[in-house]
């Protein structure tokens, strides 16, 4: 599945990177530890956190995610969109709580396990 | 050039490119019993044009979307799909290379080819353009990733230069407290890596260990000092800070332990897992801390990925 198909059937807002919603989605995970997201994602997933942080973005870089959804209609910070726009990282904004939100993708077919 | 050789690429898949390893498995069939008045349902609901009609594994006859029409505008009574079906089928064999396929296509302009296995008759799915295009670019894939481990070595480089010893060295310094810088240092290794055709999956690792450092100093090290060097065989790294020191470094390698002040925790770091990240991504790893002096990290990284080189996962 690719980005751009979440992107309309969620309504997300593209903060950055509407260039890349060609990206394939592999997966998902979800998490607001940066270390964690760095031992555990896997390459392609989409990866929905709270942190706003320019940090979020070296951490989706630095596994080659596929992109960010931002929960609570929470907004990046000005560095965040800088650094996402340099490195082409698709950041999407959802209304929804992490939980509503992480349900919706699962019902779309975006799973947290490879092999599930 | 390399547009040329791309298209010759092509062309060479679609003679290695067997009907039989692009075609759908999972197939819609109808059997001889099926009824015509059936038969519009299951075409829609699958959007398929013909559905072949098999019997104890045998392709029999093929109905099509035609074939139901002429079947409703003659007004015939309901009968099995066995009486309005073709069949004489245009079929492919499992073992034709695809561009037999795609001439096929050309020739009688019909949606999709049912394919047999050559020796056994039995019928053992359908062929579609759509199937092709998967199948070659499927092929086109496994080979870019084949010449991917094969060029990514970061040899070339080191090959083209002459000298006995070749070693790069890159420094950086890390600020202390400067949270919102955090990464700027794995970004940019991250980068010249891949300049210098390091595979992909050695980078990953690297620039991964690094940030972790890299967090390392700015949460805790107050600043320091980061040293990549890259020799004809290897890469080690090494992170210095004269900041507080670790008073147990066996304690601080403990997976979950963290002395992160508060306000760290809430961004997302702190968690405890840093230096185990660290070690789940180097082959080498070595730490030396003295209280109140400062504390001093080796890493080593190989630098070919050899084929048995698993992710940078715990």
């Amino acid at each position: 599945m690719r980005l751009k198909d979440i992107v309309e059937a969620l309504e997300l807002e593209v903060v950055t990177g509407a260039k890349w919603l060609g990206n394939e989605v592999n997966g998902g995970y979800a998490s607001d530890l940066m270390s964690d997201v760095l031992a555990n994602s896997q390459k392609g997933d989409l990866w929905v956190t709270l942190q706003i942080h320019p940090n979020i973005v070296a951490v989706a870089s630095m596994r080659e995610l596929a992109g960010i959804i931002l929960i609570n209609g929470r907004r990046p910070e000005k560095e965040t969109e800088e650094r996402a726009t340099q490195e082409k990282i698709p950041i999407l904004v959802s209304r929804l709580p992490a939980f509503e939100l992480i349900g919706r993708l699962y019902q779309l077919g975006v799973s947290g396990m490879r092999d599930a | 050039m390399r547009r040329l050789k791309e298209i010759h690429k092509i062309q060479e898949l679609v003679f290695e490119l067997k009907v039989g390893e692009a075609k759908a498995e999972k197939v819609v069939t109808l059997s001889p019993t099926t009824m015509m008045s059936e038969v519009r349902a299951v075409l829609k609901s699958n959007k398929i044009a013909a559905a072949p009609v098999i019997e104890h594994d045998s392709l029999i006859g093929i109905i099509s979307v035609n074939d139901y029409i002429n079947w409703l505008a003659k007004g015939d009574p309901d009968c099995p799909v066995y009486e309005k079906m073709s069949r004489e089928v245009v079929f492919l064999f499992e073992d034709e290379p695809v561009v037999d396929a795609i001439k096929s296509f050309d020739k009688y302009g019909f949606y999709e080819f049912p394919v047999i296995e050559r020796r056994s008759g039995r019928f053992t799915g359908i062929i579609t353009r759509r199937d092709i295009i998967l199948g070659l670019l499927k092929a086109i894939e496994i080979d870019y990733s084949k010449m991917e481990l094969s060029s990514y070595s970061g040899r070339h480089f080191f090959n083209e230069t002459a000298a006995d010893e070749i070693s790069l060295l890159f420094t950086y310094g890390v600020e202390g407290r400067k949270i919102q810088r955090g990464g700027e240092v794995a970004s940019s290794l991250k980068r010249n890596l891949s300049y210098l055709g390091i595979h992909p999956e050695i980078i990953r690792r690297v620039a991964i260990a690094t940030y972790e450092a890299e967090m390392n100093l700015i949460i805790y090290g107050e600043g320091g000092e980061i040293g990549v060097r890259m020799d004809m065989e290897r890469i080690n790294i090494t992170v210095k800070d004269t900041g507080p020191g670790i008073p147990d470094i066996q304690k601080a390698l403990k997976p979950g332990f963290s002395t992160a002040p508060d306000w760290v925790r809430e961004l997302g770091f702190g968690a405890g897992m840093g230096f185990p990240n660290m070690q789940s991504c180097a082959d080498s790893f070595e730490i030396h801390s003295t209280v109140g002096v400062g504390t001093t990290l080796h890493m080593g990284f190989p630098l070919e990925a050899s084929e048995n080189l698993m992710e940078c996962n715990p």
